[in-house]
């Protein structure tokens, strides 16, 4: 179920890079298609009630099985947290690619903004 | 000779940061300093060849860490990228005169050689697609470098589709994780193999072929490239033609279904028909260019199709259990008319940089008459196009005639003739290029142009010597110690996993 959502929420990201006519908006639903796969990976480590991914002096003494029972994955993590670092990058670059274009065209429109054909 | 892998990661990444350090001390200092990089590069690639290995990072074993692996089809791209990159950097010494900021320029090149070794080498699936982003966004600034309305909108235009490509592969990633609870790429394919495809790993390998599609510009996925590799600047053109789109594409998309999936009929039939496809759609499109560049763009989208041929070929002979050789020959060919079309096609475009920085001008109709203004752009142009329509000797030729007998051997004739009548459209259309270009009427404005020395012209004439050597790889030795364990690889298909986990 909560994938499904994941995924609507995907589609929807798609949908909006896809047919909005302003570029920002365009930049916008990118995003939202990368923070749903980034909430996908999350979901992907959950585990309800799970306990963080940290093995303190008790978990050690009591042996590893009950931990690794009960801990969340922290790979799905340590993926989100350089992927989120990767859209900044990318976020940063196409926001500012936004910005020159309209210095340059005088409007964020994708349909007046149209040199290039063939 | 025996390098740790890293290195070839770690010389262009760490000279691409060092160069605005150095930018300040003058622009000759960083120039050299990154042509070292990429020369260095390249002594290390041809030092790799026929090397297999397998480097685990930070010592920690696999499937703990991760690690980088070298193989025939490795060092096959890495030889290709060491290549065209010291090429397109030595150009770029006297080309990029005309542009401020030499220094971003330069880090925004190794940056992008970094991410594409980083590609190549990578066997882990998760650190594949990191470097993929590094070269992509180095790719999207590279292309709006000029910042002119041209510039710009072409750099938004591939940006936008880019991204939404890495977003599928980075989805993609996240499904196999949770499907197989691995990222190593021999994990990964130990866990299929033994538990087979379920719908989310189909879905993932769905994913997969329309991100690394768009990254290759396959053909329902190409609207971008014929914007983006003309808008940047031409040595940028050459390495985003000649090497960006096949390693981020092809290789990786080779890499995934023969490697990690494992070829079946499905996925030989699709590589097979988009590589059709995009032979006919790309010769088609260019035939009604006018702009030089432009016309060059879409013969890169025909020429992918080659490549990708050659491989869903084979791919499909070995989904059907043919005959293995058959598959081998048509693998052979793919991969060999990559290697071809990474040196031609960036000498087409580094000379089409050339006709631009003398003439002023791309398109066709406003030149003519260049071949006495401009004689060693013209003879290196006109090596270029006879070895990207296939007249022999030169090395275009060969690898076509590989293709042609691999699928007239395997009983597809039908395929055969669609590789010689593309073949006969891309003469056609590399003889308009001679034409309007060099032959007929001077224009009187362009009375006063002389050709560009130095370095331009060095870079030209020794990728055009390589156009014109290149069919020497298929002497025996050469073929066996280049080729053979590339198309190793692939043939071998999912025994990948048993290979890296044994080595």
């Amino acid at each position: 179920m909560l994938y499904a959502l994941c995924f609507l929420l995907f589609t929807i990201g798609l949908y909006c890079a896809v047919t909005k006519k302003n570029m920002v908006k365009i930049v916008i639903g990118i995003m939202v298609m990368e923070y749903a796969v980034n909430l996908f990976l999350i979901m992907l480590g959950y585990r309800m009630g799970g306990v963080a991914p940290i093995i303190g002096r008790s978990d050690l003494e009591s042996g590893l099985g009950g931990f690794v029972s009960k801990s969340v994955d922290p790979l799905p993590q340590a993926l989100v947290l350089t992927a989120i670092v990767i859209s900044l990058g990318s976020l940063a670059l196409m926001i500012s690619i936004c910005v020159r274009t309209y210095e340059k065209y005088g409007t964020f429109d994708i349909t007046q903004i149209r040199r290039l054909k063939g | 000779m025996s390098v740790p892998l890293p290195v070839f990661v770690a010389i262009p990444l760490v000279t691409a940061f060092l160069l605005p350090v150095f930018a300040k001390r003058g622009k000759a200092v960083a120039t050299v300093l990154a042509n070292l990089a990429t020369i260095s590069l390249l002594v290390l690639a041809i030092g790799s060849i026929g090397q297999s290995r397998v480097y685990e990072v930070g010592r920690w074993s696999i499937p703990l860490g991760i690690n980088l692996v070298l193989d025939g089809l490795s060092s096959l791209l890495l030889l290709a990228i060491s290549v065209v990159s010291s090429a397109a950097m030595f150009f770029s010494i006297r080309y990029m005169e005309q542009y401020t900021a030499r220094a971003k320029y330069l880090s925004l090149f190794l940056l992008m050689v970094a991410g594409m070794n980083g590609v190549v080498l990578s066997g882990d699936i998760f650190n594949l697609f990191v470097f993929l982003e590094i070269a992509s966004l180095a790719s999207y600034a590279l292309v709006g470098f000029g910042c002119g309305h041209e510039e710009l909108e072409a750099s938004f235009k591939y940006m936008v589709l880019g991204s939404i490509g890495s977003i599928f592969i980075l989805f993609a990633v996240a499904l196999v994780y949770g499907n197989t609870g691995s990222l190593n790429m021999a994990y990964i394919s130990e866990a299929i193999q033994s538990n087979g495809l379920n719908p989310g790993l189909t879905f993932a390998l769905g994913l997969f072929i329309v991100g690394f599609g768009l990254k290759a510009a396959l053909v329902p996925f190409h609207a971008w490239l014929p914007d983006a590799h003309p808008s940047a600047p031409a040595p940028i053109s050459a390495m985003l033609s000649g090497i960006l789109i096949k390693t981020l594409g092809v290789y990786a998309l080779a890499r995934v279904v023969f490697n990690i999936f494992g070829i079946s009929l499905a996925t030989g039939w699709l590589l097979l028909t988009f590589g059709i496809v995009g032979m006919l759609v790309g010769a088609f499109m260019a035939f009604g260019q006018w702009d030089l560049k432009r016309l060059l763009a879409y013969s890169s989208i025909s020429q992918v199709g080659y490549v990708m041929l050659g491989i869903g070929l084979g791919g499909l002979i070995i989904a059907k259990d043919g005959n293995l050789a058959w598959a081998s020959l048509a693998i052979l060919g793919g991969l060999f008319h990559l290697l071809n079309h990474a040196v031609y096609k960036s000498l087409l475009f580094l000379t089409s940089g050339s006709i631009q920085m003398s003439t002023g001008t791309r398109q066709l109709r406003e030149m003519g008459g260049l071949a006495e203004k401009l004689p060693v752009t013209r003879a290196a142009c006109t090596v270029a196009s006879a070895a990207i329509a296939g007249i022999p000797p030169f090395s275009g030729f060969w690898s076509k005639l590989i293709l042609v007998i691999a699928s007239v051997q395997a009983g597809y004739y039908w395929v055969a003739a669609i590789i010689v009548f593309v073949s006969l459209c891309t003469l056609i259309m590399y003889l308009k290029v001679q034409r309007y270009v060099f032959l007929g009427e001077l224009p009187e404005n362009l009375q006063e142009i002389t050709e560009n020395r130095g370095s331009m012209l060095v870079a030209m004439v020794s990728l055009a010597c390589l156009c014109v050597l290149m069919g020497l790889l298929l002497t025996p030795g050469l073929r066996a110690s280049i080729f053979a364990p590339a198309v190793k690889v692939l043939v071998d298909g999912v025994s990948y996993s048993a290979n890296v986990i044994g080595m």
